[in-house]
């Protein structure tokens, strides 16, 4: 097991920047998972680690050793890749079996045979062995690419949007066996995923990236309640956190073009140099609610049914604003409603840079 | 292709069915013209109006692999029965058997031929494969400095005529003694096939994933252990593709055959009508010489089948 650190990463493909002074510290045995949009460089950090690709600049370490010069085969990291890591000349054995027989670390039979059973059960694939693997669905591909990870006792996982070719059901379960397969290994994983539902379930931590960048690094619940700025505040969450602009006057929240104000008590916290600056206000949705007595007057714009709640978009003037409420409340698209939130729960970011107050500092 | 066909697309199915018959009897019409004439007896060879009904004889191909001479005595009736039917075959035809002294059947030079084909084809082919797809990886694999040009510089050698070069070619290879040699041939078709086998091997290794190779090196495999574990194997159609190709082009090679051997190193096809010219040509000897010519590419061709209909799609059809 191992503990990886990125130090001041910098890669550029011709002239094209994927990444840019990027900082991880994952820590042994911790699940971190790397969450951002396509394109913003996940893949790539990954390859970094794996040995596939030289950072143009700055330093990996495994285990406090700087392995520049380490191959892929002596990094000792499993990968599990986006696509393609299956050979569909290989049956779904000899693709678990082919990890364990390098020269450099074969394994005898009866041990080969053994993990690989293991791996089957685990990834309930084992009435797929014999089959070549182009005769499988794109979920059991996955789960067989997962399989030839974790016959391996590697000192680091990686693993790129395992889950993403998969149903609803079978990633949910997947998630869970992933999760306790690490805390049964006691091993790091390094997770890449653009979906925040199963970073901000699996992580241990996450680490948002954005443009090649690091934007925030933080527990689940640090980023979704505590985004360091509009970004991660509008990436995070479903539906997102509502961004609205506006400024503080005498401990109200104004907002600008919508003209409505709602009672901040939280001004006083971040201090009076709030007062009149440009802002953005971020509230999530669950923090919205409707009251007959609330200060501002809406319109219901449109109506999600998601079971045990609804999400309301509600329209003040001409912005539009998302509620979750739960399922009973009754109401009518166009129908008029008052709504506030919760003051305690708003975070202020600059209206300039986007970043959030508190992070500021 | 929906399931419903309407009147229209049904004729067009038709026409175009009719259209491959077309074609497909174009191209066999010649081939069935030489292995009727390689199995016709010699006074049904040349009739006006072609002959299609006839008793097939083998006699032709004996002929083909014995040197013969005219009878001018027909033989005696104990000769006729001493001798083996193949032999009778020939004294059919008004010509007997040449033996040596000690009475051993003297050999035509076709079979000889027929093995400096083999040697010289198969060889080169295997180099210029062999070489091409190393090449190729390298080219598909790795960044190369100029990479862009040196691939224009391997397809400029094949863009002048082959011919154009034949005279320096015959001079310097009578210079260093590759005149008349199986070496010298194989050097030469290589040479030839090589930027061709090099062109259509980096096509079919773009198209392998790298992340093939990618996940072997993670799972602590050498470069060359995943090239020939996963590459290889994957690049299976191309390869087999690339060899119809180049095994195509050398066997059938002329010119420089006819230029750069005559006897030691001769392969086929310059041979072969070297046979017409001497006195009134036997049409079925050289039909049943032109037929077994046919064969080892059919053979190849056919045994590759499954490779090469995927493999000449270039992958378009690769699932
Ligand atoms: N070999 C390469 N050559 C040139 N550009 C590259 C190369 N690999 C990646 N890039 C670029 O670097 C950026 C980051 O790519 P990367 O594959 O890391 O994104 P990603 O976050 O994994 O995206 P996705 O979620 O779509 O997989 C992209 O803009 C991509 O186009
Ligand atoms: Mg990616």
């Amino acid at each position: 097991m191992a503990h990886i650190q990125l130090k001041n990463i910098s890669k550029t493909f011709g002239n094209h920047t994927a990444l840019t002074g990027l900082n991880l510290d994952i820590a042994d045995g911790e699940f971190f998972v790397l969450l951002g949009e396509t394109g913003a460089g996940k893949t790539t950090t990954l390859r970094m680690i794996a040995g596939l690709e030289k950072p143009s600049e700055g330093q990996v370490f495994i285990d406090g050793v700087d392995v520049a010069n380490w191959g892929a085969a002596e990094r000792d990291v499993a990968l599990v890749l986006q696509q393609y890591s299956l050979y569909p000349r290989y049956t779904v054995r000899e693709n678990l079996e082919f990890p364990l027989k390098p020269k450099i670390r074969r394994l005898p039979d009866a041990e080969i045979k053994d993990r690989v059973d293991r791996a089957a059960r685990t990834l309930r694939i084992e009435h797929l062995l014999d089959r070549k693997t182009d005769r499988l669905s794109g979920g059991e591909m996955q789960r067989v690419s997962i399989g030839r990870a974790i016959v391996r006792k590697p000192r680091v996982f990686l693993m790129d949007e395992p889950l993403s070719a998969l149903d609803a059901k079978l990633r949910e379960a997947l998630r869970t066996e992933l999760k306790n397969l690490q805390m049964q290994l006691g091993a790091t994983f390094l997770f890449v995923t653009h979906d925040q539902i199963e970073a901000m379930s699996m992580g241990d931590k996450v680490g948002v990236l954005n443009h090649g960048r690091i934007v925030q690094t933080g527990t689940p619940y640090e980023i979704y309640n505590n985004p360091r700025d509009t970004y991660v505040a509008s990436f995070v969450g479903s539906p997102p956190m509502n961004l609205i602009d506006g400024k503080l006057v005498d401990g109200r929240a104004v907002m600008a073009p919508l003209n409505f104000e709602l009672p901040f008590a939280g001004g006083a916290k971040t201090g009076a140099a709030t007062d009149g600056r440009p802002l953005v206000f971020g509230i999530r949705p669950e923090d919205v609610y409707l009251e007959t007595g609330a200060p501002v007057e809406a319109r219901i714009h449109d109506v999600e049914n998601h079971g045990v709640e609804k999400i309301l978009t509600l329209r003040v003037g001409d912005a539009m604003l998302r509620a979750t409420v739960p399922a009973r409340t009754d109401v009518e698209i166009e129908q008029p409603v008052r709504f506030a939130w919760n003051p305690d729960k708003v975070v202020l970011f600059d209206k300039g840079s986007g970043i959030s107050l508190r992070h500021a500092g | 292709m929906a399931a419903v066909t309407t009147s229209t697309e049904r004729s067009l199915n038709k026409l175009a069915i009719v259209g491959v018959l077309i074609v497909t009897i174009i191209f066999l019409a010649p081939i069935y013209w030489i292995a009727s004439t390689a199995f016709k007896p010699r006074n049904l060879a040349t009739t006006i109006p072609p002959t299609v009904v006839f008793q097939p004889e083998i006699s032709p191909f004996v002929k083909l692999f014995t040197k013969r001479s005219q009878l001018r005595t027909a033989p005696t009736p104990e000769q006729y029965a001493a001798a083996p039917w193949w032999e009778r075959l020939v004294f059919d035809g008004g010509e007997k058997v040449v033996r040596s002294g000690r009475g051993e059947v003297q050999w035509s030079g076709y079979p000889n031929r027929f093995m400096n084909s083999l040697i010289v084809a198969i060889t080169s082919t295997v180099l210029a494969v062999g070489m091409g797809t190393f090449t190729a990886y390298g080219f598909s694999r790795f960044r190369i400095k100029g990479e862009q040009d040196l691939l224009f510089f391997i397809l400029s050698t094949r863009m002048l005529p082959p011919v154009v070069v034949a005279i320096p070619m015959f001079l310097m290879y009578r210079a260093v003694g590759l005149n008349d040699t199986h070496w010298g041939l194989i050097i030469l078709y290589t040479a030839f096939n090589l930027s061709f086998s090099v062109w259509l091997m980096k096509g079919f290794m773009d198209e392998i994933p790298k992340e093939y190779e990618e996940a072997a090196l993670v799972d602590g495999y050498t470069r060359m252990e995943a090239f020939f574990k996963i590459v290889l194997p994957e690049a299976a159609t191309g390869i087999a593709a690339t060899a119809v190709f180049c095994f195509i082009t050398a066997w059938n090679e002329y010119a420089f055959a006819l230029i750069m051997t005559n006897r030691r190193a001769q392969t086929a096809p310059p041979f072969i009508p070297s046979q017409v010219g001497s006195g009134l040509p036997d049409w079925t000897v050289i039909a049943a010489g032109t037929f077994l010519f046919l064969l080892p590419v059919a053979i190849f061709t056919f045994l590759l089948r499954n490779h090469l209909l995927r493999g000449m799609s270039f992958g378009a059809i690769r699932k």
